[in-house]
């Protein structure tokens, strides 16, 4: 079986766009890039990574100007489709605003911005199972200061990671990923890109970046 | 709106002198214009023309084997093997920083980051020296808050880790706070680009955000001359940061270098289109043209005098090749950001600015930009310098309370945990941090590679204050000694020098003292200094100045990244050394200031050849990995240094100092050079010991790491958890 092809989005402002694509590409991934003026993906993508960052300065709220970059109309296509869409960070943010995923992340309790290890337990990833069994305990940084997941009060999410110990940033119910109700989308607030070798503190997110990869996999065999 | 007359009363409002009025005069053959005037005084200020400095910086050591890139360029640049250059600089925001704490540390770090993407890096990592006055001051509550968030703000969002740093609390900050920012970036050795402007006929292109009316006369009015009662008057000079454009300006600026297309660039920074301009010019012995109408504007109505002056943000100046403007165009189309040719270079070696279809600026550029005045100020010893390094141990009270002073000095603010402050910094960004803030030197993985880098700040400005020789002899010594511990073999400095005003002799003493100390320990380490900043005037009328700050950046080069040595213990049961001699010894020291509210004595006796050793052994021992820890012993003593490795790491520790001779307080506080606390692993205990024989350093086993207290003879035994506590809490008590 080939390896799973994966497109990264990069909007202006994209900080951990690089950190996604290398660490993609250690677990396995075929890598590339795709820029926001984009509004058609490549052909035979299997899946979409969007990366942390500050999309457009996110001067607005967060992501609330990168849902409108012409490639995302093709990214919720994409996502209709059932192929995994896995949101980091800034990219949890904007597919929330997309709609791709319910609820929506505020400004940290305190208002501060916050970097640190946390520790979070896999509960519900949706089609991101292959390595992450419930129950399942991994440490991954965060750095956000619009963290704080907002659950939409019409729609209980499909949490698929919980903060241990307390969130860093006040979280409803320590919620720090949540999964759309198909399964395929898939947001989170940790780093999985920042936790993939133990040189750097902890690989806890290979586990995560080889699920989405297993899932990309799947869903191409499926189709 | 028609330019006021140039009398010699406005020029003397402009910060210049009779004698730079006359020298103009001389120059010109002439009255300058308005224009002009506003060129001289940015470009002779002491801000951008180092006039009172010069003469002392040309003694320092800048040659050394990695130096690729000495002073003078926007940044120093040193070779760290596999064909990879790092590209780092240290500068000061300081003014601008207590008139408007935010936006002026924000664009202390915007400005650094500029310096560094410049020369063609990278950014990879950055670091932030910060001074305050004392915490129990709302004032400087707010300052901190404001600082910190300023450089979190920028940082994060532009997307370079920050990684350490330090924070120090004064009372000779108050009026002055300082904010040094230091970044360290990559590029490949054969792709650095350099700022001139080569090539007559050769397009002037100007890139990045439109210019406004912000930050006129930041450098020459702002950060040329002293505090007074008018300095909030002065927040309109204080500059915009936005990095989310920062951010699109690097992207877009490496793309563009990578067309090949561009002969020189170069940041505007301090005094703007003004400084870039003819920085780049006198550093190739030609001249530019230039059309003003064609800088991008903000606002309507902007005077020549003042696009020229302007230190908006996030532009930047370069020179293309003929011909191939287009390809610089389309990269900063793609990432939506202004270009415009503003002019071309000529064959002259003038400057001329053409603004609304007339000439308002037609001057010669070398005599302003290379051969700007140079002074030899007076120099004076202030009064009181021997007598504030008196100091008698015999005089003060014996220590009857060992544990209630350590835990004493854990809480006070120059040495608690900084957690507060770098946890709002994105640490991470990059994924290169291998040893994060918190510990001595941060550790970085340069990209793509097996190498790191260690990177430091530092400065003991208490030292500094009683004897600033040996205060900037200790500040590179500490700083080498953190780079040390991590495994990594020192480099290269960077400095910044901040300083009261060059105008009083017992400051410009206290400068010729520091840079004389800061040279000579360079000197001995092997180390080259490859460019930095000053920054004068920090002093406030009525409130006297700021202690003498010469702050080291430092950067030392791991040749094996897996073998860095975290500060923390790592696990129980470990062997705990003791490197170094501890001398009887207290001047100057935290200990003599918490405990005793007494800030007098010399600092401790520095020995370069045992700094040396030590650096040795410490490289030597981590790459044949047999070190657990590393931790050097420095404000609060060896003490201190015991309860930080046990603390970060939330292993206990049961040790007894060496106390031969000495009193209790001696032993546990003492600041003596050229130490530092390591663990290993007990069967890597002998050799440890035999290696540093090897090397010629005092090494003794003093203990065990585990447990759940800190137990520390002679006197100390405190819980782990109450030592964390009172350690942990007084930055967020304090700062919310």
């Amino acid at each position: 079986m080939s390896a799973a092809r994966v497109g990264v989005l990069v909007f202006p402002g994209s900080l951990d766009d690089r950190d996604m694509v290398r660490s993609l590409g250690l677990c396995g991934a075929d890598v590339q890039t795709i820029w926001h003026k984009d509004a058609r993906l490549p052909e035979s993508l299997d899946g979409i990574a969007v990366p942390g960052g500050f999309s457009y300065g996110d001067y607005l709220r967060c992501g609330a100007m990168a849902r409108f970059s012409p490639v995302m109309r093709a990214v919720v296509e994409f996502a209709g489709s059932g192929k995994p869409v896995l949101g980091v960070c800034n990219g949890f943010q904007i597919l929330c605003e997309a709609g791709l995923l319910p609820g929506a992340l505020v400004r940290n309790r305190d208002l501060k911005y916050v970097c640190q290890d946390v520790r979070v337990a896999v509960e519900d990833p949706g089609k991101l199972r292959a390595e992450l069994p419930p129950g399942r305990a991994l440490v991954m940084p965060v750095k956000h200061g619009e963290g704080a997941y907002v659950p939409d009060p019409d729609h209980k999410p499909r949490v698929a990671f919980r903060y241990v110990g307390g969130s860093p940033n006040g979280s409803t119910d320590d919620i720090a990923g949540v999964a759309n109700a198909a399964g395929n989308v898939v947001g989170l607030m940790p780093h999985p890109e920042h936790a993939t070798d133990p040189l750097l503190g902890s690989s806890d997110g290979a586990a995560v970046l080889r699920s989405f990869l297993a899932a990309c996999v799947a869903a191409r065999t499926r189709r | 709106m028609s330019d006021p007359e140039v009398t010699d009363q406005l020029a003397l409002e402009h910060g210049l002198s009779d004698h730079e009025i006359a020298l103009i005069g001389e120059i010109l053959g002439r009255r300058p214009t308005f224009p002009e005037l506003g060129i001289f005084s940015v470009m002779w200020s002491e801000h951008c023309s180092y006039k009172s400095s010069k003469r002392y910086l040309q003694k320092l050591p800048t040659k050394g084997a990695c130096v690729v890139q000495g002073p003078g360029e926007n940044a120093g640049v040193i070779d760290v093997g596999d064909g990879n250059v790092a590209v780092f600089k240290i500068e000061s925001h300081n003014h601008p920083s207590y008139v408007e704490p935010h936006g002026g540390a924000a664009t202390g770090v915007g400005g650094i980051l500029r310096d560094i993407f410049t020369m063609g890096a990278r950014p990879l990592a950055s670091l932030d020296s910060l001074r305050f006055g004392p915490l129990d001051d709302p004032h400087q509550r707010y300052l901190v808050r404001g600082v910190v968030a300023g450089i979190g703000d920028y940082g994060n969002a532009f997307g370079c880790a920050t990684v350490g740093g330090e924070v120090t609390f004064h009372p000779r900050y108050r009026k002055n706070v300082l904010v040094n920012a230091m970044n360290l970036g990559i590029a490949r050795a054969d792709q650095i680009f350099l700022a001139k402007a080569a090539g007559p006929g050769n397009p002037v292109i100007y890139v990045g955000s439109k210019t406004g009316r912000d930050g006129i006369h930041g450098a020459s009015l702002l950060a040329s001359a002293e505090f007074d009662d008018d300095t909030d008057a002065k927040r309109p000079t204080v500059q915009l940061g936005d990095p989310f454009t920062e951010k699109l300006l690097l992207e877009a600026c490496l793309e563009a270098m990578a067309t090949g297309a561009i002969v020189g660039i170069q940041d505007m920074g301090a005094a703007g289109l003004t400084c870039s301009s003819f920085e780049m010019a006198s550093r190739s012995g030609t001249g530019i043209e230039m059309d003003l109408d064609a800088v991008p504007q903000r606002e309507s109505g902007m005077t020549a005098y003042e696009l020229l002056l302007s230190e908006s943000q996030e532009r930047m100046l370069l020179v293309a090749e003929k011909g191939r403007e287009e390809e610089i165009f389309a990269v900063f189309r793609k990432w939506d950001l202004d270009a415009a040719i503003v002019g071309r270079v000529t064959a002259d070696g003038r400057m001329r600015v053409r603004w609304h279809g007339r000439t308002v600026v037609d001057i010669p550029v070398d005599p302003i930009a290379a051969n700007a005045p140079v002074y030899d100020r007076p120099t004076a010893q202030p009064a009181d310098f021997e007598e504030r390094q008196k100091l008698d141990l015999a005089q003060l009270p014996a220590e009857t309370d060992p544990s209630g002073a350590l835990l004493q000095l854990l809480a006070s603010p120059n040495l608690c945990s900084r957690e507060w402050v770098y946890r709002q910094y994105d640490q991470l960004v990059g994924s290169s941090t291998v040893l994060r803030p918190g510990g001595d030197a941060a550790v970085v993985r340069i990209p793509e590679t097996e190498r790191g880098l260690a990177l430091k700040t530092d400065c003991n400005p208490r030292y500094c204050a009683l004897d600033p020789y040996a205060g900037a002899q200790h500040a590179v010594a500490e700083a080498a000694r953190n780079v040390a511990v991590t495994g990594a073999r020192p480099l290269a400095v960077t400095n910044c020098l901040n300083f009261g005003s060059p105008e009083r002799p017992e400051s410009m003493w206290e400068f010729a003292q520091a840079t004389r100390g800061m040279g000579d320990a360079c000197r001995a380490l092997g180390l080259p200094i490859t460019g930095g900043n000053v920054s004068f005037y920090n002093e406030t009328a009525g409130e006297g100045a700021i202690p003498p700050t010469p702050t080291i950046g430092l950067v030392g080069l791991l040749e094996d990244v897996t073998c860095a040595v975290p500060a923390a213990f790592r696990a129980p049961g470990d062997d705990v050394i003791l490197l170094g001699d501890t001398r009887s010894e207290l001047g100057a020291s935290e200990y003599l200031a918490v405990r005793h509210g007494l800030e007098r004595g010399a600092p401790p006796a520095l020995d370069l050849g045992a700094e040396l050793r030590l650096q040795q052994l410490l490289a030597d021992a981590a790459g044949r990995r047999l070190m657990r820890s590393a931790h050097d012993c420095s404000d609060g003593g060896a003490a201190i240094a015991l309860a930080e490795c046990a603390i970060r790491s939330g292993v206990g520790v049961d040790v007894a100092l060496p106390a031969a001779g000495l009193p209790p307080e001696v032993a546990l506080f003492a600041e003596s050079c050229a130490r530092a606390i390591v663990s290993c692993a007990p069967q890597d205990g002998a050799a440890l010991l035999a290696l540093a024989r090897e090397h010629g350093v005092p090494a003794v086993r003093i203990g065990r790491t585990g447990g759940a207290r800190i137990r520390i003879a002679p006197g100390v035994d405190v819980s782990l958890g109450e030592a964390h506590d009172v350690w942990a809490r007084t930055l967020p008590e304090a700062l919310g």
